[in-house]
């Protein structure tokens, strides 16, 4: 059971061949399986998730149900759910029970699905490889010494072991993109705006979208369907109606004209992620489409502006963690000043320090031009490139991440380095696109993504050009030996 | 001897009178339980989103029309970083370098009879934040935000403003101008709208300004005229002792009747303004503006002039009468429904009617005499029913809520006598009464004349036309 | 732009973020050396250009004046640290 598909599972569903009450139990005994390994879920709900299930199944037996009632599901712990903590992977948060539900939450509760807990994160989402988390990293599942990517780390572990079969995750700078690749997941982020914000907790409030992650496009596409739309309490929400994803899936890909950046093959790229990557491409020629060099020329000051437009606004949205209202609180503090600093100093970790000192001194006076200012500027540039580019395409792809994953331990004292590994991913958060990474093959056992981008609101583009390739591919069907 | 100028300019926070507020639906009612009213937005809850109130948005634009200013067609929402705890979020939602309203100006009445035009450099919307409640919990302060998120719109003068009399000339013009447009409730003691000051001194003739000192949080016109009258000695005083000003912020202590330093709470603000991202531009167009237009009442000093023009009104009546949009409703009103006579319903309103409202310390909208109850007393004057003297009986009983002036008139029999027969019994009862009075008159003590008017009016129980009484009278004793 | 341990202290102050002595220097040598990262931003003339604040160009969306809140005070208290009498309790506020 827990092979199958979103899609497989609710066609079992509705034929009957199992309750979702049985599904669930299935995917909770996994969890308790293999969790303490993997530490890819920071809270798990057994106890609502069985509640939602039998629902669920009640509501079938009544009538018609959409694609995901009964499906298991989890959420990355930066979605705030109702009476259940919600921690962002900060002990500043340790013991916060949310009191509300963000809307992707309200949105697939509302389509029936059912969660099964809270994965695994960098500490607010802060982090490429999660293992800036409070409780631990989450561990690559197709080989446990490896880190599963950042920040939505513990809901690409979570799909690739097949704890879940879909999650929720959010992508500030690769956050979905990166960690679906090193696990061998498919993940979206979808256009900026396409998913309401409210109660996921802002990192870098102009740049964080949240998105699906499953194995398939296609579930990726039933979830999405869920996710997206307009949502009157997000002010950067877009009112546009959301198309039907899984009916534009199969759409044949003649004619369809692929940009390859020449600045995303170059240096920095590793030899063997390029071969399984160009040999994607080639598979896309194959299947009908025009293969076409573009060049996005601001590409390398992606990162530069990205650290600090990302720290600036984090230095802002985490003030409110201030012991006061909620969250973590030091002990007998000896005034006003003490609490404040002690509380945040003790709450918060060294990564999400660092961005905020970073953050705070790129917005303070004499710096602001200088560093914000010019970020802003860099980011109209980067933007413009991909206008430019998508003149001459539909979608573009390159590598998701340099490399494969990288062993734990490896990068986390040196931040540049990380931050590095979210090359090619983070010019689409500052332009707002959406962008997909599906698995396209491994370097020995670690595997390989490829990250397609597509214009503004070109969610069904993306998500019908990845479907069509694992129609002729596997590699989304490959489970690592140890949870398949 | 040296000579001193003044330089203010006022920051005025005016509270805008929306149902909720500014970026969440929570209400903005004065008074409610602590944090009752504080939903998940106000308290910066992890995950919220701020939505802007588009009443809050039509009365910055209307202030903007009212006093001729720019209206920003691009205004950005900025945050303003700081921790304080009565702040949930550690910032402030403001607006910075594109506010909403740009460059406008009021004409103030000086006390010499001049006006003088203060130039309003900008006003821009922003939330309010919370109260820290200073009773003692165990050493400790609570914090209530249910008025964190109220929808502000502060007002900036530019340094225009040369004396106390003056800051506080422009602060009641401008409250008066915010309360005729409706879009601030104006109530002071409740703080929706305070002031801080901007107070600097320099030799007179020198171009330069003086190093200036913020007074904060003055909430009454003496407070105000009594800090800044406070922080020009000092100031002053100090300059000539050989001191130095130093900008800082100050308190104004009402009981000492002195401002304070609030160093300590000053230290290096650095408030690292930056664009909201949570917000887009707000974009307001040319449709926006006219239906604010159109929306935009009578002002103050329009009202004032047509006053003059078209009811033949003072000056001093004309402003009298236009201080409140309510006021002025309520005297058009009364001179409608009487017809005309707008000299004698002038005095009426504010005669009797507006000392019977500051007994009761009562509003125009709260009079339990409404106009048209007024003009119909004010009828039974002109048609020479009642004397004025009547009236005023009559206006206590309206008061008192015993009906229409007619009804009260015709309970009470003040009903006046015109009847030529029936005064001249009277007249004739009272010589009769009077031998030795009537003997001096006619002797040639005129002033008695007025005595026995006195006794007529008297004896009629003041009914007796008085014009009537004293034709009538004149013939008799004669 | 290279940070000492005396800046970070500063900054750490601003941001309320109370840093160890001890690791004062690990922080600045790692700010420094995001700095140096992010002044490669400057290899670019970027005169003239707009600053792009948003990815998408629109405009701010205005909701009606509406009250929508119910009180939720006892809710949203179960998760302070410190509450009496329905108000937030914190280390005296000095004025």
């Amino acid at each position: 059971m827990h092979d199958k598909t979103i899609a497989q599972l609710g066609a079992g569903l509705a034929a009957g061949e199992f309750s979702g009450e049985e599904l669930v139990r299935a995917f909770l005994e996994r969890i308790a399986r293999h969790n303490p390994q993997l530490n890819a879920f920071i809270t798990i709900t057994a106890e609502s998730a069985l509640t939602q299930a039998r629902a669920a199944d009640q509501h079938r037996q009544r009538g018609a149900v959409g694609p995901l009632a009964g499906v298991p599901i989890a959420h990355k712990d930066i979605f705030c759910t109702n009476g259940v903590r919600t921690s962002c992977g900060s002990r500043i948060l340790d013991r916060f029970i949310a009191p509300y539900d963000a809307t992707v939450v309200e949105k697939l509760n509302a389509a029936g699905a059912v969660v099964l807990g809270k994965t695994n994160m960098d500490e607010f989402a802060m982090g490429s490889s999660n293992e800036t988390s409070f409780y631990g990293p989450a561990r690559n599942p197709w080989d446990l010494k490896a880190v599963p990517g950042g920040s939505s780390g513990g809901s690409a572990a979570a799909v690739a072991a097949r704890l879940t079969p879909g999650a929720t995750g959010t992508d500030t700078g690769g956050s979905i993109r990166q960690p679906a690749a090193l696990c061998g997941v498919t993940g979206i982020k979808p256009t900026y705006g396409r998913v309401s914000r409210w109660g996921m907790i802002a990192y870098a409030s102009s740049l964080d979208q949240g998105g699906p992650m499953a194995r398939t496009a296609e579930d990726c596409a039933l979830l999405l369907g869920a996710m997206a739309g307009f949502d009157p309490r997000d002010s950067t929400s877009v009112d546009r109606p959301v198309p039907d994803y899984v009916a534009a899936l199969d759409r044949p890909l003649d004619g369809l004209k692929i940009g390859l950046p020449k600045e995303y093959f170059g240096e920095g790229l590793d030899g063997e992620v390029a071969r399984v990557v160009e040999a994607a491409i080639a598979e896309y020629r194959r299947l009908g489409a025009n293969i076409i060099e573009v060049s996005l020329p601001n590409s390398q000051l992606a990162i530069p502006a990205y650290y600090v437009i990302a720290p600036a606004e984090c230095s802002s949205n985490l003030a409110r963690f201030d012991g006061v209202r909620y969250g973590h609180r030091c002990e007998n503090p000896k005034d006003l000043l003490d609490l404040y600093t002690r509380s945040r100093g003790e709450g918060f970790g060294a990564e999400v320090k660092r961005r905020i000192l970073v953050g705070t001194f790129a917005l303070s006076a004499g710096y602001y031009d200088a560093y914000y200012l010019k970020a802003q500027q860099i980011r109209r540039l980067i933007s413009d490139d991909f206008r430019r580019a998508f003149e001459r395409v539909d979608v573009i792809a390159g590598p998701t991440s340099p490399t494969v994953a990288f062993n734990l331990g490896e990068k986390v004292d040196d931040p540049i380095t990380m931050y590095l590994s979210d090359i090619y991913t983070i010019a689409v958060n500052l332009a707002g696109l959406p962008g997909l990474s599906l698995p396209v093959g491994f370097v020995g056992q670690r595997p390989v993504g490829l990250q397609l981008i597509g214009n503004y609101f070109a969610e069904d583009r993306l998500l019908n050009v990845a479907h069509r390739y694992q129609q002729v591919t596997d590699w989304h069907r490959r489970a690592p030996a140890a949870f398949a | 001897m040296m000579e001193w100028e003044t330089v203010i300019g006022l920051e005025i926070h005016a509270q805008l009178a929306t149902k909720s507020k500014i970026f969440s639906g929570a209400a903005t009612a004065y008074g409610a339980e602590p944090n009752t009213q504080a939903c998940a937005i106000d308290l910066g809850l992890p995950g919220v989103l701020p939505v802007l109130n588009r009443e809050a948005v039509r009365m910055a634009v209307t202030f903007g029309l009212a006093i001729g200013a720019e209206v920003a067609r691009r205004s950005v929402f900025a945050r303003k970083n700081y921790f304080y705890p009565d702040l949930p979020k550690g910032y402030q939602i403001s607006q910075y370098e594109l506010p909403v309203v740009q460059k406008g100006q009021l004409t103030i009445d000086l006390d010499d009879g001049t006006s003088k035009v203060i130039g309003i450099t900008r006003a821009h919307l922003e939330e309010d934040a919370g109260k820290s409640l200073h009773e003692d919990f165990h050493g400790l302060s609570g914090i209530d935000l249910n008025r964190a998120g109220t929808p502000l719109l502060e007002i900036v003068s530019e340094p225009d403003l040369r004396s106390a009399r003056e800051a506080v000339a422009y602060m009641k013009k401008l409250h008066q101008m915010v309360v005729y447009l409706g879009i601030c409730d104006g109530n002071m003691q409740e703080g929706s709208f305070r002031c801080d000051a901007n107070v600097s001194v320099r030799p007179k003739g020198d171009p330069k300004f003086g190093t200036r000192a913020e007074i904060k949080n003055l909430n009454s016109f003496r407070f105000v005229e009594r800090a800044i009258e406070f922080e020009i000695e000092r100031q002053i005083d100090l300059i000539e002792s050989g001191g130095k000003v130093v900008q800082e912020t100050r308190l104004y202590d009402p009981d000492k009747g002195e401002t304070r330093s609030m160093r300590g709470k000053e230290e290096a603000n650095d408030y690292r303004y930056f664009p909201d991202p949570d917000l887009l531009p707000l974009v307001i167009d040319e449709e926006f503006i006219a239906t604010a237009r159109a929306g935009l009442p009578e002002l103050p000093d329009a009202k004032k002039q047509r006053f003059m023009s078209q009811y033949g009104l003072s000056t001093y009546d004309a402003g009298v009468l236009t201080t409140s949009r309510a006021l002025g409703a309520y005297y058009e009103e009364t001179v409608a429904a009487l017809g005309g006579e707008p000299k004698l319903c002038a005095n009426w309103v504010m005669g009797d009617l507006s000392a019977f409202l500051n007994k009761d310390n009562r509003d125009i909208a709260q009079s339990p005499v409404g106009a048209a109850q007024l003009a119909g007393l004010l009828r039974r004057i002109q048609d020479r029913t009642i004397s004025g003297k009547i009236a005023k009986e009559v206006f206590e009983a309206l008061w008192a809520g015993e009906g229409d002036a007619d009804a009260i008139i015709e309970k009470r029999g003040l009903k006046q006598i015109t009847d030529t027969s029936a005064i001249e019994k009277v007249i004739d009862d009272v010589i009769a009464a009077n031998p030795e009075q009537l003997a001096q008159y006619r002797a040639g003590k005129d002033k008695l004349f007025g005595f026995f008017v006195g006794q007529v009016m008297k004896l009629s129980k003041g009914k007796a036309n008085p014009q009537q009484v004293n034709d009538l009278l004149a013939q008799k004793l004669k | 732009m290279s940070l000492g341990p005396a800046e970070v202290a500063k900054i750490a102050h601003l941001a309320r973020l109370a840093i160890r002595d001890e690791d004062a220097p690990a922080y600045a040598r790692n700010l420094s050396a995001i700095l140096e990262l992010v002044e490669q931003m400057n290899a670019v003339d970027t005169t003239g250009v707009v600053p792009m604040a948003h990815p998408l160009d629109m405009a701010q969306r205005l909701r009606a004046d509406e009250v929508g809140e119910p009180n939720q005070r006892e809710h949203f208290q179960a998760i302070a640290p410190r509450t009496e009498a329905g108000l937030y309790l914190v280390p005296k506020v000095i004025e």
